[in-house]
């Protein structure tokens, strides 16, 4: 990953590390599971997501990717925030699903703080780098693909 | 000199890329074990370069010089470990060097239990005092069983231990099979992965930490791979041979280990705590004293092989 732009600018070593072994922490903010299962598909054998270093942890601060799936109801509002300053830097987070991208068929809840992009900039005013996945459930390969995205952006900005 | 074995060769620098190896080889084997492809062989390094960027976050509950220092402990006790079991390989030994080296294979452990109960987090301290009880439990077996070789060594001499192939006996057998079920509790693999427990208690001891001091735990760990096995094969099928071909065997020898090592962590799944102490203290250390008396009755009577 990131061979093209490592020619111009010269390479985080940090950014370059998460990138090659991205922890990643799952996190459950108010969701039906089906995200959930998509996620666990990811590292059977038919994926294998540990062929790119990419693990499951089960404690926020080893984490590198936080995967929030869920609508994030007014409960978990509070955790997630709790969380998020848990996780040591630098970090992405990869919001799974319609629910966790855009607030899906739970659009007009009155249970719903909003997407998490929204908590992210709005409600915690900070600019991590958040990836929607969106689908209902992804498939896994789409779930690959959002954290691939997410850690070319990490190194991305990390040069500037 | 004595910097140079430190820090380079049988010390810090050779027991870590060794480690790193080992652990990379533990994780492809049980990759290939579950169906799967598994990391590529620079995965373990890439593991400690990105924990040792990341930033490392302190509790406040936490006792801050202690939970800070406790990973550099088990890592001292990894690196000297290193250093004595490699060199009596070597053939240069010293009078004790044996129980000098089970008291520094008790180091990373006894880190673990420091830095769980200084994070101040109640499901790291009681990963802790799994990780207390367990020690209390293996201990005493693989103390007793390390005994027969002794005895079939007729010598304290890691040296010696290591020219002489203790698993030749009928006692030996015995006490290395206990031997083996205690090394896979100190290195925490199934069934014996009650203080980590990752489905239980998260990561137990290890909760709580982030960053660099995380790395140099993993660093201890996969030190650790590299150790007890070595330990185990030296101490009971007899250490590496440097003349000739011997090395070449010696690699096999602790291959094989290894892989039986991981074969168990694989099939097996994860005892309770209070199951494990019963384990070692009924089986274990029963297994490990009848070894010893058959060695006795053996060397008094004079039949080798029991």
């Amino acid at each position: 990953m990131g061979s093209n732009g490592s020619k111009r600018l010269k390479l985080d070593w940090r950014a370059w590390g998460v990138a090659k072994s991205p922890w990643v922490y799952h996190l459950a903010t108010g969701t039906c599971n089906n995200c959930d299962i998509e996620l666990l598909d990811c590292l059977t054998p038919r994926y294998d997501v540990e062929r790119f270093g990419i693990k499951l942890v089960g404690s926020p601060r080893h984490a590198d990717v936080l995967m929030v799936t869920g609508m994030m109801n007014r409960k978990c509002l509070s955790r997630f925030i709790e969380v998020c300053s848990q996780v040591p830097k630098p970090y992405i987070i990869v919001a799974l699903g319609a629910c966790g991208s855009n607030k899906g068929i739970f659009h007009d809840s009155y249970n719903t703080v909003g997407p998490v992009e929204r908590v992210v900039r709005e409600v915690m005013k900070e600019d991590t780098i958040v990836v929607n996945v969106p689908g209902c459930p992804p498939k896994p390969e789409a779930i690959i693909l959002g954290v691939v995205k997410g850690l070319k952006l990490l190194q991305e900005r990390s040069k500037r | 000199m004595v910097i140079f074995e430190l820090i380079v060769y049988p010390g810090l620098l050779f027991a870590a890329v060794i480690g790193l190896l080992s652990s990379w080889f533990e994780r492809r084997v049980s990759a290939l074990v579950q169906w799967r492809v598994g990391p590529p062989h620079l995965q373990p390094a890439y593991d400690l370069i990105k924990l040792a960027g990341k930033e490392t976050l302190v509790p406040r509950t936490a006792n801050r010089t202690l939970f800070l220092l406790a990973p550099l402990l088990g890592f001292v006790g990894a690196v000297l470990a290193s250093l004595i079991l490699w060199k009596a390989n070597l053939g240069r030994s010293f009078l004790g060097d044996l129980i000098v080296l089970l008291y520094l294979l008790i180091l990373p452990a006894l880190a673990v239990i420091l830095g769980g109960l200084a994070s101040g987090n109640p499901v790291a301290i009681l990963g802790a005092s799994r990780e207390l009880k367990l020690v209390l439990a293996y201990e005493v077996s693989l103390v007793l069983a390390v005994i027969v070789a002794i005895l079939k060594a007729d010598s304290i001499l890691l040296n010696r231990l290591g020219n002489t192939i203790t698993i030749g006996s009928l006692s030996g057998v015995i006490a290395f099979l206990v031997a083996l079920l205690a090394i896979q509790a100190k290195l925490g693999f199934a069934p014996f992965d009650i203080a980590e427990a990752e489905t239980e208690i998260m990561a137990g001891p290890y909760l709580e930490y982030s960053g660099p001091p995380l790395a140099i735990y993993k660093l201890t760990q996969a030190m650790m791979l590299f150790l007890l096995p070595l330990f185990l094969m030296t101490v009971f099928l007899g250490g590496i041979d440097f003349r000739g071909l011997g090395w070449l065997w010696g690699i096999l020898k602790y291959l094989g280990v290894l892989l039986l090592i991981i074969l168990i962590k694989n099939t097996n799944p994860r005892l309770r705590i209070d199951q494990a102490i019963r384990f070692f203290w009924r089986w274990g250390l029963g297994l490990a004293l009848l070894a010893v008396v058959l060695a006795l009755i053996g060397d008094r009577v004079g039949l080798k092989w029991l």
